[in-house]
């Protein structure tokens, strides 16, 4: 089980966490201007990689915050935890 | 009883404190010290179970937690009975009652030992290859199955006992308090590392506490009381806490680990009464050092089985522990010097050892010469092909190794002998350290699978680790701890050791014999009898992979995950199909270590807290007036309120009636609120619904329909505009939490420009629905302040009131189609409110109703229940309501996915009416919907989703998906049932005053 190092709270058990899917996804700003395959891309396509991964996480039953992670999909080494609207801290 | 098999020398038996206890109904002796297993031993019983699959007589192998035989069931025909539990690690009471599992009538005769002689046709595989086809026979052959079978009994009754769950976290945990754990432990605890000590047995020390070998000596003294100093010094340590009768079960990432503390197994069951039996331990550490020891293997030859062949180790520790002698004329074999510390023990007690078969051709260790000086015969390179005695052994039969160990030569020698104790060398105990994740590396010299990749801050010493001999023991744990601590004093001045042993090793996974390998029973797995024959029966048909292997032939799947057997099956695997050794990877160890009880596991958690479920404010006023309750999400509703008798149809029957003709009365309470507040309010709603907001005038309420971002129906509800940038949000009862959670997602990721706040309310507030023709004149009742006129207060607008000074929303809303109100008001009220609401209601037969009885209402209605007529597959277009969403607006979530092709498909599932032939035939919901059953295999169009019959319309009425249904209107649909066809036709899903003359009529 891990242990998360929330942005706003600090570390606390997993059990009060939330995994959100693949980070850094941006909701498309004129989604009518796009083709049935480029909506697609956005609501279906995910990366699932098995190594490091950019992913979101939600504190829910903490302060509810959503943020950022990057994990090693293979060992469950979590490597950075960063605030919604950060840069990714550079590999 | 005099006893001849009891050694007054140990100091850990305390022989002033004798208790009786009762196995297979005969009453026993011990003393307070011994485990069940050594108190039976001293009795002389060996012969405790039967196996698995053989039902062959089987006697205690082992004297630990590695124990495959000798498990039983306490405490039988109580509420306390518990099954497969080891006897070698049941500390004995006063009044324990214990009874071997897997045999009938008794342990002694047993009719299923028939299946031994029957063994040629039970193979490998047997059961999947016999019984599996035809499969319809399964449910027939499963039944004698299962009754011939079966492993010990579970209680039929709740557990008395009490359970907990405990926290803990430390700076250092060590697990394992032998000599290398209680060396880290003092290290840890001395340097100012906050350290937490567990050992699953009641004492510490190990193995070594009881090594009182001239052979073994640290700075010159006896090894057990070298130790036994450090143990007294650490148990003052104020940095080290030591939990004892603890076992780790498992070790996750991040270095969380479950352990299980004992607390009160081991005491007279009259003192046990009101104490916490057992404590689950959730332990965070910042280190963790595992010092887990490791396992004597046995030998894999013809017969291995036999009760009365043990572990060589078991034998020294019953010896030397709990002063009981296993047997009278003892044989050792073995293929490592450890066997040789044995036979000092029992030499030391004037113990008869006939002899000692040893593998190897060269012994040259102090300890070897020591033994033969006492006479004792040793058969050098030779090897047991056999042995003899059905309910205990009497004799073995041995011959000479060839020099490649691939086959036995020359003559057979027949040895007596009522104990024969096994030394195949030792396995490191990485089963905590695989469960973490850790990487194993194979060791080819001593063929042993050591730590090898740590996937998280910790570190493995002693013989778990591989280091076996006392002086590798003692320097590396030493070197390790201070590098893995980062400490510069390791507390120890120089330790001197010595020892007579030597650390040479012959290893044969599966030893020679006289006889072809389809005549003999080798067993590598005791528990679950899979023998070497039947993992050679694997390889030929195919498998290759160790995990298929397993399954295949069960080894290592019993309640011992193969503690003993596994590296036996692993070596036999590679040698039969010539790969090396760990390049079939092991098998995977799965926690629990050892079997937890389902009390740990659930802790407090039992009863009403099993789970724990939320009560509206008026859910007493609900009990006292007998209504039946629903669950909805972790909501008990009412729902239905049965008079004299009734069944659930005809209380709903009476209550929808009511509701229409007069009042009806319904806590709302459950439903999600949401309170909305901030600048961008209404914008945040423009997005997250499908229809308009912006121009909603305050006071006023309008209903919701929100989709998820793949365009298919989410959730849905009343919001009411309180003030120009204030807004309270209804969701499903289910969907509230999963609701304010999407909102908070979009608000903090996507839109975070947007100036909203989100504030889950519904615990807040009460909520009371007064339906009907009166409804009126009721709340006019309740809150004669509030002016209830048509042109003040329209359908779908809100107010603000106050009863008895208390403020309350009242919403004019309706989910029935009648003229309704919607009485919010602080939560604490709510009962009150309610009572009012029925006093004041009553010259107007007020009817309270539950659930059911609105979701009749809503469907002639022809509303929507979200998660009961839709499933995340229907998008609003599905359910013809096309007219919620809005075609102005630019976006909102899920409005891109309305028009793609697959959304815009004209043969998708839409909600239809559907009409019985038979006004009287209710159909089932989830019923299948067809148009043609003559042409198979019969296309399904469809189903029920709701169903009921409704006593205003005076007909059976439903809801259903239909394929292109939008089109189909009149059509005539069949529902086929087990027993016969339904007709139906496809009608308007609105089936009552679909003109709303009821909510518009002037009252
Ligand atoms: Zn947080």
């Amino acid at each position: 089980m891990f242990l998360i190092n929330c942005p706003f709270c600090g570390e606390r058990e997993q059990s009060e966490f939330k995994a959100g899917g693949e980070a850094h996804i941006v909701r498309p700003k004129q989604p009518t201007e796009l083709s049935d395959d480029e909506w697609a891309e956005y609501l279906f396509m995910r990366k699932n990689i098995k190594g490091v991964q950019f992913e979101r996480w939600n504190h829910v039953h903490g302060c509810r915050k959503w943020f950022n992670m990057v994990r090693d999909t293979s060992n469950d080494q979590i490597k950075a935890v960063y605030k919604m609207g950060e840069k990714p801290p550079v590999e | 009883m005099t006893n001849n098999l009891r050694f007054k020398t140990s100091r850990f038996i305390d022989e002033t404190y004798r208790i009786s206890f009762k196995f297979n109904n005969k009453t026993y002796f011990g003393f307070k010290g011994d485990t069940l297993a050594s108190a039976l031993l001293a009795n002389g019983i060996h012969l405790v179970g039967r196996s698995f699959k053989y039902h062959r007589p089987r006697g205690i192998m082992t004297s630990g937690s590695e124990e495959p035989n000798a498990i039983i069931q306490l405490n039988d025909n109580s509420s306390r009975t518990e099954p497969n539990v080891r006897a070698t690690e049941v500390e004995i009471y006063e009044g324990l009652v214990a009874s071997s599992q897997n045999c009938w009538p008794s342990v002694n005769f047993d009719v299923g030992g028939i299946n031994n002689l029957l063994s040629p046709i039970l193979p490998a595989g047997f059961y999947y290859k016999t019984f599996m086809w035809p499969a319809s026979f399964w449910e027939k052959y499963e039944y004698f199955i299962r009754k011939s079978a079966g492993l010990g009994k579970s209680p039929k009754v709740a557990d008395p006992d009490i359970y907990e769950h405990h926290y803990m976290h430390c700076d250092v945990l060590v697990i394992g308090g032998g000599i290398s754990g209680i060396m880290a432990a003092k290290m840890a605890a001395k340097n100012g590392f906050k350290t937490l000590l567990v050992e699953e047995k009641s004492y510490l020390g190990g193995s070594s506490i009881y090594d009182n070998s001239e052979f073994s000596k640290i700075n010159n003294q006896i090894t057990s009381s070298w130790l036994e100093k450090e143990i007294n010094e650490i148990s003052k340590l104020e940095n080290l806490e030591i939990k004892t009768r603890t076992s780790v079960a498992a070790y996750h990432g991040y270095n969380f680990l479950l352990a299980r503390e004992n607390l009160t197994d081991h005491l007279p069951i009259s003192q046990r009464e009101n104490k916490v039996r057992q404590r689950l331990l959730k332990i965070r550490a910042k280190k963790v050092i595992t010092a887990t020891g490791s396992i004597e293997r046995p030998l894999i030859f013809d017969n291995n089985d036999r009760p009365g062949i043990m572990l060589s180790s078991a034998i020294k520790k019953y010896i030397d522990l709990y002063g009981v002698a296993c047997g009278e004329n003892n044989i050792l074999f073995t293929n490592n010097d450890t066997a040789y510390e044995t036979a000092m023990s029992l030499i030391q007690r004037g113990i008869k050892i006939n002899a000692i078969i040893d593998n190897r051709e060269q012994i040259d260790s102090k300890i070897s010469y020591e033994v033969e000086k006492n006479n004792i015969k040793i058969y050098k390179g030779y090897s047991v092909v056999d042995t003899y005695g059905y309910r205990r052994i009497n004799k073995i039969s041995i011959m000479k190794l060839s020099k490649d160990g691939q086959t036995v030569i020359g003559d057979k020698t027949k040895l007596n002998c009522d104990c024969l104790g096994l030394s195949g060398g030792w396995t490191p105990a990485v089963h905590l350290f695989t469960q973490s994740g850790g990487k194993l590396k194979f060791r080819e010299e001593d063929q042993v699978f050591i730590p090898n990749v740590y996937p998280s801050d910790q570190i493995s010493i002693g013989s778990c680790n591989g280091d076996f001999s006392l002086d590798e023991i003692i320097k590396n744990t030493l070197s390790s701890i201070k590098k893995f601590l980062d400490i510069d004093n390791s507390e120890y001045k120089t330790i001197e050791t010595i020892s007579g042993l030597n650390q040479s090793k012959r290893n044969i996974w599966l030893l020679p014999s006289d006889k072809s390998i389809g005549k003999t029973k080798s067993f590598v797995d005791y528990q679950n009898d899979a023998t070497a024959k039947d993992i050679k029966l694997a390889l030929r048909e195919g498998f290759r992979s160790i995990e298929h292997v397993k399954r295949y032939t069960t080894t290592g799947m019993g309640t011992d995950q193969g503690k003993l057997g596994n590296m036996h099956a692993l070596g036999i695997i590679s040698e039969t199909a010539g790969t090396k050794m760990g390049e079939h990877g092991t098998t995977t160890f799965r926690p629990p270590y050892t079997p937890l009880t389902f009390g740990t596991i659930v802790g407090r958690n039992v009863g009403e807290f099993f789970d724990i479920f939320r009560r509206t404010p008026i859910h007493d006023w609900h009990v006292a007036n007998n209504a039946e309750f629903e669950n909805v999400g972790q909501w008990k509703r009412a729902w239905y309120y049965p008079k004299d008798n009734e069944n659930m149809h005809q209380a709903v029957q009476r209550e929808s009636k009511a509701a229409r003709d007069s009042a009806g009365i319904l806590d709302a309470s459950t439903l999600g609120k949401i309170d909305i507040q901030g600048t961008d309010a209404s914008e945040f709603l423009n997005r997250v619904y499908t229809n308009a907001w912006s121009k909603l005038a305050v006071g006023k309420c309008r209903y919701g329909l929100m989709l998820n971002e793949d365009g298919m129906v989410y959730d849905d509800g009343v919001t009411t505009r309180l003030g120009e940038n204030h807004y309270i949000m209804t969701t499903t009862t289910g969907g509230a939490a999963n609701v304010l959670g999407k909102l908070e997602d979009y608000l903090q990721t996507e839109w975070p420009e947007l100036d909203v706040y989100l504030s889950s309310v519904t615990d807040h507030y009460a909520t009371i629905s007064v339906c009907g023709p009166n409804s009126k004149k009721i709340v006019s009742k309740v809150i004669p302040d509030l002016d209830l006129s048509d042109e003040k207060f329209p359908h779908m607008s809100f107010k603000n009131a106050k009863i008895n000074n208390i403020k309350c929303r009242v919403m004019r809303i309706s989910f029935t189609g009648e003229h309704s109100y919607e009485i919010n008001i602080q939560a604490n009220f709510g009962k009150s409110v309610w009572e009012k609401c029925m006093e004041a209601g009553k010259d107007f037969n007020i009817t309270p109703y539950g659930t059911e009885t609105m979701h009749l209402l809503r469907a002639e209605k022809g509303f929507i229940i979200v998660g009961q007529d839709t499933d995340a597959t229907l998008t609003p277009i599905d359910l013809q309501m096309d007219w919620i969403v809005s075609k102005k607006k630019y976006d909102f979530i899920g409005k891109r996915s309305l028009y793609r092709s697959d959304t815009i498909r004209e043969d998708r599932k839409q909600l239809v009416g559907l009409l019985t032939e038979n006004p009287e035939e209710v159909l089932e919901e989830g019923a299948q919907i067809v148009a043609d059953i003559k042409k198979s295999p019969i296309e399904m169009l469809g189903h029920v989703t709701s169903s009921y019959y409704s006593p205003n319309l005076k007909k059976s009425i439903a809801l259903g998906v239909v394929k292109g249904g939008k089109n189909m209107l009149g059509q005539k649909l069949i529902i086929p049932m087990e027993n016969k066809n339904i007709n139906v036709t496809v009608a308007d899903p609105v089936f009552l005053d679909k003109e709303g003359e009821r909510l518009n009529a002037k009252l």
